[in-house]
């Protein structure tokens, strides 16, 4: 069959924030852009993101700064983020923020003209710049026109807008090309489909960015589109990348739970930031039992003080609905458990007795669409039901916090497909803004790569034919494995067996069923034609869901310790021992998933003195605490 | 709660095509796009549907449901009989690829017509200071999840493929309207929106305004104030004579004079 060829420098797979921001910056490099992806351009799943982007850039609390932003960030992932990535993020989010206002964004103003910002759990001061509750249909919509404005430079200049940065929109890539066989050979391109054709397509391009997403479509329960696949963990396992922090998977704690059909559909944090309170079949305000050890002194233990804080930031402690998104998680998961659960299976956030109706519709209006519309529920007059769902993967591609390059020459990646940023887990608020940061500096990286070798990679044409091949099995299968049904076991199977809570025998079961299903997927078939075949994507796709879901498995059951978006029944401690290491995945040569421990690398010395002795002793072992001593001593 | 519905979905590609008829299984609280999905998972794996957030957000599902512009995602089951036959077919406006699923890249050309955001070269990032009240206007517009339903029903091109060329479709006139009243933006879009987009084509007929799964007021808050824009340029003598003697610098000139 005949495969469609490009030549570029720099192809980005995903265009969410991550991706086009990335090929903004390639682009605005000289670098030859392409953009792939498999949904149409401005659909990714970033227009979901609804609170807002955290960068401390002070508007509203003048004593907020990058130094409280990474404290914060570090304290909200237990300490076990790469403390690189989460500096260069605090430091450089208000930059990007501003950026997309001077290409046409229009965040929602302070009283002085500036750029508003809003709480959120986990953050100090106010911190989110936002439009509404639809921040990330404002953020790609952005970014996608800048897409268009450089497309329209480059018509004038070049005389083709496509010139230098090109979106090859519903085209799937399988696989990425390298030009040996070796873990380290470098990239040579990426080999995929277009969805709308069936045809063949090949990309020759020294550098890939990938910014593919998550992987929320392995669950069940999930706020994530059908695009969330994990296939930019699993190109990279499989080009010989490594990935890192897989057991860590964020439950938002509120999505809807009712009607069914839409069970898993996000309900912004925002609420409980403007001031949204969580309640059980009591009427209880139950989080004020929820506040763990670590953040006992930053908590209001009474409703009076938690009140009163919305208006007195100073003087008082935070409402404890605006804890972390685990701790939240774990304890609306507690009170259904304990059977203090609404009608549906889950708990109650009320708005409605909190904030006037206007107020309500004026700031959550896609919330309140979205209750009315599909619930039949007027947030402005009752309170919504709701509960955990798969949300975010804090785990991904090992990278360099600087460029974004993973171990694979020529790879790079950025947003929630890297890993390290959010440690254990990710605070809300901060994945537009590390979209913008490492996406930029991805694109930045992937251009100064290019620039800096000495010739193109070549892909061998063998591996080209293998990857015709795999693509187009499912299709000859006529009388396979029905691709639907093996997705909807698979989904179940994690749901169960590799949730929130987590237990050793579970994740064992689950890890069996797996490796029953990848040989069910092994043989799926797609009955149909290469034209727009859902049946046949889906069967293409099932690989990737079923490698990454391994890797969560196999990590989840190897940590022994609770932390952030991994909680084990049979391991409910936190442990400083655990803190300091690190999961690695990667693939050996016949496709077996390994695991080595890594150590986590120690934090630099004028970061570290960011904290007080007291909260890190909450975190790190003796020996690191005594080091810390030794430091604080000699300055 | 569960029961039996009857749909009808239109099947095709490469310009042929046919309704074809299939009985399957609604449970309580779905909506269309959940009965496509199942239909894909037990009936006809193949069924081509464009769909992706599922939350009303994306704008990917657009579809005719018994001959109404609607997102898959938003129109929930409880809103038809039991006995109702469900017709959904492909938006008419564009041409069908397979199925459901049509090709919408008159849009994306579209889009690429349009001057993009032009601010003045004085105000750096960080710079920019705007009021609530300013912003709101160009928000509304900006609420757009490019369902493209307006420029689906909007009657210009529905019928016409003759007009498509010289008309940008409501979406794209209220793109203009997003950016010319954008506290920021120094480009003069008044005589381009009439000349070179089509802006007169509209008569107001508020079609896309209905459509509009987000509630914008296209026709109200963009389209007619466009046009009084575009008409003060034309019509008012002082503006012209304006025009005349203090000719606008172009890209210098401060975002104050771009209230109206």
């Amino acid at each position: 069959m005949e495969i469609e060829r490009h030549e570029y420098d720099v192809v980005v797979i995903g265009a969410g924030g991550a991706g086009l921001r990335a090929a903004i910056e390639a682009r605005q490099q000289g670098k030859r852009t392409a953009i792939v992806c498999k949904s149409l351009f401005g659909k990714a799943h970033t227009v979901m993101a609804e609170g807002g982007a955290a960068a401390a850039m002070g508007n509203v609390n003048s004593a907020d700064n990058w130094m409280v932003h990474f404290r914060d960030t570090m304290r909200g992932g237990k300490f076990l983020n790469n403390w690189r990535m989460a500096e260069l993020h605090a430091k450089e989010a208000p930059d990007r923020v501003w950026e997309l206002e001077a290409w046409g964004a229009l965040f929602d103003r302070t009283k002085d003209g500036k750029i508003s910002q809003r709480n959120f759990g986990g953050h100090e001061y106010p911190r989110l710049a936002h439009v509404g509750d639809r921040t990330g249909l404002e953020l790609i919509r952005t970014l996608q026109q800048r897409v268009v404005a450089l497309q329209q430079e480059d018509e004038k200049l070049h005389g083709d807008p496509e010139a230098y940065l090109k979106v090859f929109a519903e085209c799937t890539i399988t696989q990425l090309l390298k030009a040996g066989p070796d873990e380290d050979s470098p990239i040579s391109g990426a080999f995929g489909y277009w969805r709308e054709t069936g045809r063949l397509i090949c990309f020759d391009a020294p550098a890939v960015v990938l910014a593919t997403g998550g992987i929320g479509k392995s669950y069940v329960v999930t706020s994530n589109s059908w695009e969330y696949t994990g296939d930019g963990h699993a190109l990279a396992l499989l080009a010989g990348a490594k990935l890192i922090n897989m057991e860590f998977i964020q439950f938002h704690p509120t999505g809807m739970v009712w009607p069914p059909s839409v069970r898993g559909i996000l309900v912004t944090e925002s609420v409980r930031g403007d001031g949204g309170v969580l309640r059980n079949s009591e009427g209880k305000r139950f989080m004020f039992d929820y506040i763990p050890e670590v953040f006992k002194d930053k908590y209001a233990t009474t409703e009076e003080e938690a009140d009163r804080w919305y208006n007195d930031q100073a003087n008082n402690r935070r409402p404890p609905e605006l804890l972390p998104r685990d701790e939240v998680a774990r304890a609306i998961n507690s009170e259904v458990k304990a059977g203090r659960d609404s009608p549906h299976g889950g708990v109650f956030l009320d708005v409605s007795s909190r904030l006037p109706a206007a107020e309500i519709v004026k700031r959550l209006p896609s919330m309140h669409h979205q209750f009315k519309e599909l619930a039949d529920v007027d947030i402005t007059a009752e309170p919504m039901e709701v509960g955990p769902t798969c949300h975010y993967i804090m785990g991904g591609v090992e990278v360099d916090a600087d460029s974004g390059a993973s171990s694979v020459p020529g790879l790079f990646a950025a947003g929630e497909v890297s890993g390290g940023m959010h440690g254990s887990n990710r605070l809300g608020g901060n994945s537009l803004s590390d979209l913008l940061v490492f996406g930029r500096r991805a694109g930045a990286g992937a251009a100064q790569y290019v620039d800096g070798l000495p010739g193109r990679p070549v892909s061998p044409e063998e591996t080209l034919k293998g990857a015709e091949v795999e693509a187009m099995a499912p299709l000859s299968r006529t009388g396979g494995e029905n691709p639907y049904e093996v997705h909807h076991e698979l989904q179940r199977t994690m749901n169960e067996l590799v949730g929130i809570i987590r237990k050793a025998e579970e994740v064992q079961e689950a890890l069996e069923v797996v490796e029953k299903l990848k040989e069910r997927a092994a043989n799926a078939g797609a009955p149909g034609g290469r034209i727009y075949n859902p049946g046949w994507h889906l069967a293409i796709d099932l690989r990737n869901m079923l490698l990454v879901s391994e890797c969560v498995a196999r990590a989840a059951l190897i940590r022994q310790e609770s932390r952030g978006g991994h909680t084990r029944d049979d391991f409910p401690v936190m442990s400083a021992e655990w803190r300091r290491k690190l999961l690695r995945c990667g693939l050996t040569p016949d496709g077996a998933v390994t695991i080595e421990e890594r150590d986590q690398p120690s934090m630099r010395d004028d970061l570290i003195a960011l904290f007080d002795r007291a909260e890190l002793s909450k975190y790190i072992t003796a020996d690191e605490l005594a080091d810390f001593d030794t430091l604080v001593k000699e300055s | 709660m569960g029961y039996k519905a009857k749909f009808r979905i239109w099947r095709g590609e490469g310009g042929e095509g046919k309704l074809e008829d299939f009985v399957v299984e609604v449970n309580e609280g779905e909506v269309v796009l959940d009965v496509i999905h199942r239909l894909q998972a037990t009936q006809t794996p193949d069924l081509a549907v464009r769909w992706n957030c599922k939350a009303g957000k994306c704008g990917s599902c657009s579809v005719e449901i018994n001959g109404r512009p609607r997102l898959g995602c938003m129109t929930r089951m409880s809103t038809f009989e039991e006995d109702e036959t469900i017709t959904v077919t492909p938006m008419r406006t564009f041409p069908v690829i397979k199925d459901l699923v049509t090709d919408v890249s008159f849009n994306y050309k579209k889009a690429r017509e349009i001057p993009s955001f032009t601010p003045p070269d004085n105000v750096k990032p960080g710079e920019y200071r705007m009021q609530q009240i300013d912003v709101e206007r160009s928000q509304e517009f900006r609420k757009c999840i490019e369902c493209f339903m307006c420029n689906n029903v909007c009657h210009v091109i529905r019928d016409h493929e003759e007009n498509k060329p010289a008309f940008a479709g409501p979406r794209f006139l209220m793109r203009i309207a997003e950016l010319d009243m954008h506290p920021y933006d120094v480009a003069d879009r008044k005589d381009s929106a009439q000349e070179e987009h089509g802006l007169g084509y509209c008569n107001i007929t508020k079609c896309c305004t209905e459509v509009c799964p987000e509630h914008i007021k296209i026709t109200d808050n963009a389209l007619i104030p466009m046009k009084e824009r575009v008409v003060d340029r034309k019509y008012d003598p002082l503006v012209w004579l304006g025009n005349k003697i203090f000719k606008r610098t172009g890209s210098s000139s401060s975002s104050g004079s771009k209230t109206s």
